[in-house]
């Protein structure tokens, strides 16, 4: 429990306005991705049904560059398959997304998506168990993903200073060479997290990060996120309503597979049709 | 009673699949396989007699007079007194008449006829048929059959038969004439139609009259002897059609009649249609029963696959017990209650499910239970059991397959249209495929234990949460699977080998109609099954068994590119992880 | 450049007491087993007899199949229960090349029979032994490159890729046992009698087969060695623990599956070609089902994802099988049964597991 709250000290520290960790700041590099109409995501009209249950009903949803944007919703809204849909793991039955101008993410197979710069945290931690934190990192590397160059990779300098950068970030610097396995459940987030940084994502997806979190620990994730917005677009999904209302600027509420309501958070919470299905739920 | 006792010890053993092989046990073993072999050889001869040997009462006094005529040396004597049997139509002289055909026929010096039964060798007076014990072989002459005899012999045995009250022995008599037509017999063949009424024998009967009309002078005859063949539509008259369709060197037709010769084109034309039918149903039926064999053996794999998500790969061997439980079955029937040693295999069936449901569910607690969340090491330990079960198998019932004597109504072949029969025990297996499915599906939907099976493998939490005694249904589960696998082997017993490599054959096959079913529902096994069967034996005239069985293989393959998950797919968003 | 990075990648597949255990290993195996054979005389206890030499090089070419099924099941996690129909095809392809050089200008029987005057062009070029060579790689590679093309694409795994992996050999078997495939149906190819001009029956011959094992060993050893230390081995063990994370990390699971899949294959198509001369016979046999299953315990039992591991349980395995088939040939199969059972509930990680379970309790 020690380690987990020095690690935790050290996040915090990160989080500091005096201290600028290059990793965090530089643009993703991404030549192909034209958000030149300050939009990063374009979804239009998607459609998915699941043996006649409609997990998606013709939802239509924009986020733009660098916006820090909270998906809200009960049970069965369909934000899980929303971000099923933008990394390609499922594909729509109708509508159109686009990622920026150009990259028609319906085309794409998921690792293509991934390579374009949409980084995906999922709702319960994955990180490789086997491999160290070292390793977890290093393989979300923004490199080259070839096959064969990959039989004769080596980290060169610079990577090495990124990965260490990353390492302290997450707090994880000491147990660099211990498996991912061995981590805890926060730290586990943690390291995801930092290999979606390392992957330098132009858009983030984050299902439910700070579930099964302590107070201090979900503080800390909200300053993270909030420090991201801006040179990165970031899409939360969560549950827990005080770590949105802590984090969000924009929030959009999904029901039954489309968008109910859309606004900043206190615009939604009084919106009554919100109250009704979502809100009013939880009283 | 100590033979009873060691059969005993010996099925005790088997049924455990003790490996230890007592020599005790194995003698028992052998003594009750041969008993069982020879009630199965009994059945048949039995069956037999019973055609030969119309009655042994005593005959009537004209009946008895035709016989004695019989009883000399003299050929031409012999000749005539059979020309007067023949005359009369007298259907009670036929054991007299087999028994001389058969040199079972003897007279005494007195001129008393003497039959020998077939069965055991006994004399017995033909005429009272009362036995004489007192006879032996050196006391008796033999009527001269020599072969103007036997020639006139075969017709009036065939004439006298069709008019038989055995229904059996006339449709035997009827196919005897319509293989080889004498004209000398239409007479008898006309009047036989008019009584007949068995369907089948009324066609040979037709038939037989149908050829021998084909050559008659008169055009009416001949041409209502080609609209019978149309009409009976039997293959093997199809080139006597075709003969009358023929011209000769000049271009002029042999068969005068204009009339004749289009109802000859329009009988081979309805033949062919007949044999076209009859060769798509007959691949069709006999692709159904080797579907329903597949499924028979899938069945039980998909249960435990399907609910479990555990590959068992002793399924194979679960056949092999359920298949050795019906031999020991069999073997029990045969010393301990052999007058219903004919009913030995419906007494398997259950026996069979809770045998092999036994060793499954031994197989559960024992090994499989500790690895419910490691898949693929379950598919080895698996294995490990069925190279152990094997190897029982191989030390109590010996290396060597063991016989299973189908039951008389299992045996023999069922017409299912014209020209086309299956055997009764391929039909049976269909039928037997069905009780199987409704069993499964009554198990899964109509009892508490199917409900509580389905509730856990929908979410394991939650019904455990509501009480039901998750690993408790696990094993109830398996042992279900396995059950099913055992019924699949009393299947198998009927149709192929019993020996302890007979699983092993049916493994990879189980597992093919499996994937390519999926596992979301019961029908996907069923329809895979049936359709692996009808395919393979539709394909198997073009390319061969072998490659016909590789092509299927492909195929699925090709499959599961489309739909990844066979045919009944769970899908949803819980079937992509 | 390029090759100076080749070589220090290669200086960095082991440590330096590993390379030591390694040369040793190498040594005895490339040096001391021949001179114990060829030069120490036939009476004296260190004499090596023949028959051991050709056994051990046999046990060498099965340890190949092990390590190229760890490969792809250790490392990757897809369990290959199929792996029968690589080895049979390396094998057949051998089988053809001494065919073809034993019996020269004579058909054999079973060609003679199918009507065949020459022979065939399915047996065109097998006289060649480079081209032989190449088939040996090839139709293997090939094979093994259709079905996972088609098997990886649509993301069929676990137990189902095991399942039409053995349907894979299943069909392959009986597609060899037809006469009319002309491959001798199920006698398979035998008599041989040749080798690159090697009497095959000659004391040298044996010992050259021996080496050459060794030598084809030690190489796939250090070409696994290579990729599972490699960047690409800890994509594949990514693979193996998360295929999804993998997948929207950025890589393409499938280039790797397919990768490694091959690798696997042709591996063991090499050992199935060592293994035919020395046995002196390919039939369909070596696609039984329960053969490829075989080879999977081999690999479960040293321990899955150690390469050591998987040459030691191949090693361990085929010495009990060979003792026991002789000694108590009704026990063999409760002895192996035994061992998949025991393995798998008590050793999922195998022998060498038992020792680094060690290590870890005193780190």
């Amino acid at each position: 429990m020690n380690g987990v709250s020095q690690g935790l000290e050290r996040f915090r520290e990160t989080m500091r306005r005096d201290r600028v960790f290059d990793l965090v700041n530089n643009p993703a590099e991404n030549p192909a991705l034209d958000v030149s109409h300050g939009m990063a995501l374009y979804l239009e009209g998607i459609t998915k049904s699941f043996d006649g249950f409609r997990a998606l009903d013709d939802l239509t949803l924009y986020i733009g560059d660098g916006e820090l944007r909270c998906i809200i919703g009960p049970n069965g809204a369909g934000k899980t398959t929303l971000m099923d849909v933008i990394t390609g793991k499922t594909r729509p039955d109708a509508g159109t997304a686009w990622f920026g101008n150009r990259i028609n993410l319906l085309r794409l197979k998921e690792h293509e998506i991934a390579g374009k710069g949409i980084g995906r945290k999922f709702q319960k931690p994955t990180v490789f168990e086997n491999h160290s934190v070292h390793e977890n990192l290093e393989l979300a590397l923004h490199a080259d993903r070839g096959l064969l160059t990959s039989l004769t990779w080596k980290l060169n300098g610079e990577q090495r200073d990124q990965l260490d950068e990353t390492l302290e970030l997450i707090g994880l610097k000491e147990r660099r060479d211990a498996p991912a396995g061995s981590l805890s459940h926060g730290q586990k987030q943690w390291l995801e997290i930092g290999s979606l940084l390392m992957q330098k994502p132009r858009l983030l997806l984050v299902d439910e990060p700070v579930a099964g979190m302590s107070g201090q620990e979900t503080e800390a994730t909200a300053e993270l996120l909030t420090s991201l917005a801006g040179r990165h677009s970031v899409v939360v999904v969560e549950h827990d309503m005080d770590f949105v209302r802590s984090i969000a600027r924009q929030v959009t509420v999904l029901h039954q597979g489309s968008v109910l309501a859309e606004g900043r958070m206190d615009e939604v919470q009084a919106d009554p049709r919100v109250r009704e299905v979502y809100l009013g739920e939880e009283n | 009673m100590r033979l009873t006792a060691r059969v005993a010890t010996g099925l005790l053993c088997a049924l455990l699949l003790t490996p230890l092989l007592s020599p005790g046990a194995s003698a028992a073993m052998e003594d009750a396989q041969e008993q069982a072999e020879q009630l199965g050889e009994e059945q048949e001869e039995q069956l037999e007699a019973e055609l030969a040997e119309v009655t042994d009462e005593e005959l009537a006094e004209d009946t008895a007079e035709l016989l004695r005529a019989m009883a000399t040396q003299d050929i031409r004597a012999l000749q005539a007194a059979i020309e007067d049997i023949a005359a009369s139509q007298d259907a009670d002289t036929l054991p007299a008449l087999l028994a001389l055909r058969d040199r079972r026929l003897f007279f005494t010096d007195d001129e008393t006829l003497i039959i020998e039964d077939a069965r055991d060798g006994t004399f017995r007076e033909a005429i009272t048929g009362e036995p004489r014990e007192d006879l032996d072989a050196g006391d008796l002459n033999e009527p001269r059959a020599t072969n103007p005899i036997r020639r006139i012999l075969r017709p009036t045995i065939g004439a006298l038969q069709i008019f038989a009250d055995d229904p059996a022995a006339r449709l035997a008599a009827a196919e005897e004439l319509a293989e080889r037509p004498r004209p000398e017999m239409r007479d008898a063949i006309v009047a036989a139609l008019d009584e007949e009424t068995a369907a089948e024998t009324e066609r040979l009967l037709n038939i037989a009259l149908a050829q021998l009309d084909l050559d008659s002078e008169d055009d009416a005859r001949r041409l209502e002897a080609v609209e019978i063949v149309a009409e009976v539509r039997a293959s093997r008259l199809r080139s006597d059609l075709q003969a009358l369709l023929e011209v000769d060197d000049d271009g002029n037709h042999l068969e005068s009649s204009e009339e004749v010769r289009e109802a000859a084109a329009a009988g081979i034309r309805a033949i062919e249609d007949r044999e076209r039918t009859a060769r798509f149903v007959s691949d069709l039926v006999f692709g159904l029963s080797m579907g329903s064999v597949l499924l028979l053996a899938a069945m039980g794999l998909a249960i435990i696959f399907g609910l479990m998500g555990v590959i068992n790969m002793a399924h194979g061997e679960l056949l092999m017990v359920g298949a050795y439980t019906t031999f020991m079955t069999q073997a029990l029937f045969a010393l301990l209650i052999p007058q219903y040693f004919h009913y030995y295999l419906i007494a398997a069936v259950p026996l069979a499910f809770l045998g092999a449901g036994a060793v499954g569910i031994a197989m559960e607690r024992g090994v499989i239970r500790f690895l419910y969340t490691r898949p693929l090491e379950t598919l080895l330990a698996t294995w490990g059991i069925s190279l152990i079960l094997m190897q029982s198998a191989r030390m109590i019932f010996g290396a060597q397959n063991v016989s299973v004597a189908s039951p008389p109504w299992f045996s023999g072949s069922v017409q299912i249209m014209q020209g086309v029969s299956l055997s009764t025990s391929r039909v049976g297996v269909i039928v037997f495929a069905i009780f199987v499915v409704g069993l499964v599906w009554v198990l899964m939907n109509r009892t508490r234990l199917g409900l509580e099976v389905r509730a856990v493998m929908q979410n394991r939490d939650m019904a455990a949460c509501l009480g039901v005694p998750a690993r408790r249904v696990d094993m109830w589960t398996f042992g279900m699977g396995a059950g099913v696998a055992g019924l699949g082997g009393v299947a198998l017993s009927q149709i192929v080998n019993v020996g302890p490599e007979m699983g092993q054959n049916y493994i990879v096959e189980s597992f093919m109609v499996v994937v390519l079913g999926g596992v979301g529902s019961l029908f996907g096994p069923v329809l895979s099954a049936l359709g692996i069967g009808v395919t393979t034996k539709f394909l198997e005239p073009a390319v061969g068994a072998v490659l016909g069985t590789i092509i299927v293989f492909a195929a699925i393959i090709l499959f599961i590119q489309w739909r990844p998950q066979g045919i009944f797919a769970l899908k949803g968003r819980s079937a992509d992880d | 450049m390029h090759s100076s990075s080749t070589i220090s990648h290669l200086g960095r597949l082991h440590s330096g007491t590993a390379w030591v255990i390694l040369a040793i290993l190498a040594f005895l195996a490339l040096v001391v087993v021949p001179v114990l054979y060829w030069f120490v005389p036939p009476d004296s206890p260190f004499h090596m007899p023949g028959w051991m030499v050709t056994l051990a090089g046999r046990f060498l070419a099965l340890a190949m199949v092990a390590l190229a099924l760890d490969l792809i099941w250790g490392y990757t996690g897809i369990l290959s229960l199929g792996h029968g129909v690589f080895f049979a095809m390396g094998g057949y392809v051998m089988g053809a090349h001494l065919t073809r050089v034993s019996y020269e200008d004579r058909l054999p029987n079973f060609l003679q029979w199918l009507d065949y005057s020459d022979w065939p062009w399915y047996w065109a070029g097998f006289d060649s032994f480079l081209f032989t060579l190449l088939m040996i790689a090839l139709v293997p590679g090939v094979l093994a490159f259709v079905f996972g093309v088609l098997a990886f694409r649509s993301r069929v795994r676990g137990v189902y890729f095991a399942i039409i992996t053995q349907a894979l050999t299943f069909g392959g078997m009986h597609l060899f046992f037809r006469t009319e495939t002309g491959f001798g149906g199920d006698t398979g190819l035998t008599n041989f009698t040749y080798l690159l001009g090697l009497d095959l029956g000659t004391p040298q011959a044996r010992l050259v087969l021996f080496w050459v094992s060794a030598l084809a060993l030690i190489l796939a050893y250090l070409l696994c060695r290579w990729i599972v230390t490699s960047k690409l081995g800890r994509v594949l063990t990514a693979v193996r623990d998360a295929e999804n994370r993998v997948r929207f990390t950025g890589y393409d699971p499938l280039r790797y599956k397919l990768f490694v899949w091959v690798v696997s294959a042709v591996l063991c198509g090499v050992a199935g070609a060592l293994y035919v001369p020395q046995t002196g016979v390919i039939n369909p046999s070596e696609m039984v089902p329960s053969a490829s299953i075989e080879m999977a315990i081999w690999v479960a039992l040293g321990g899955r994802g150690t390469l050591v591991g998987a040459i030691l349980g191949a090693g361990v395995v085929n010495v009990v099988k060979t003792w026991a088939t002789s000694a108590h040939p009704d026990l063999w199969l409760f002895i192996l049964g035994g061992i998949f059972i025991f393995v798998t509930l008590l050793m999922p990680r195998g022998v060498i597991g038992l020792f680094s379970r060690r290590k870890e309790g005193k780190a």
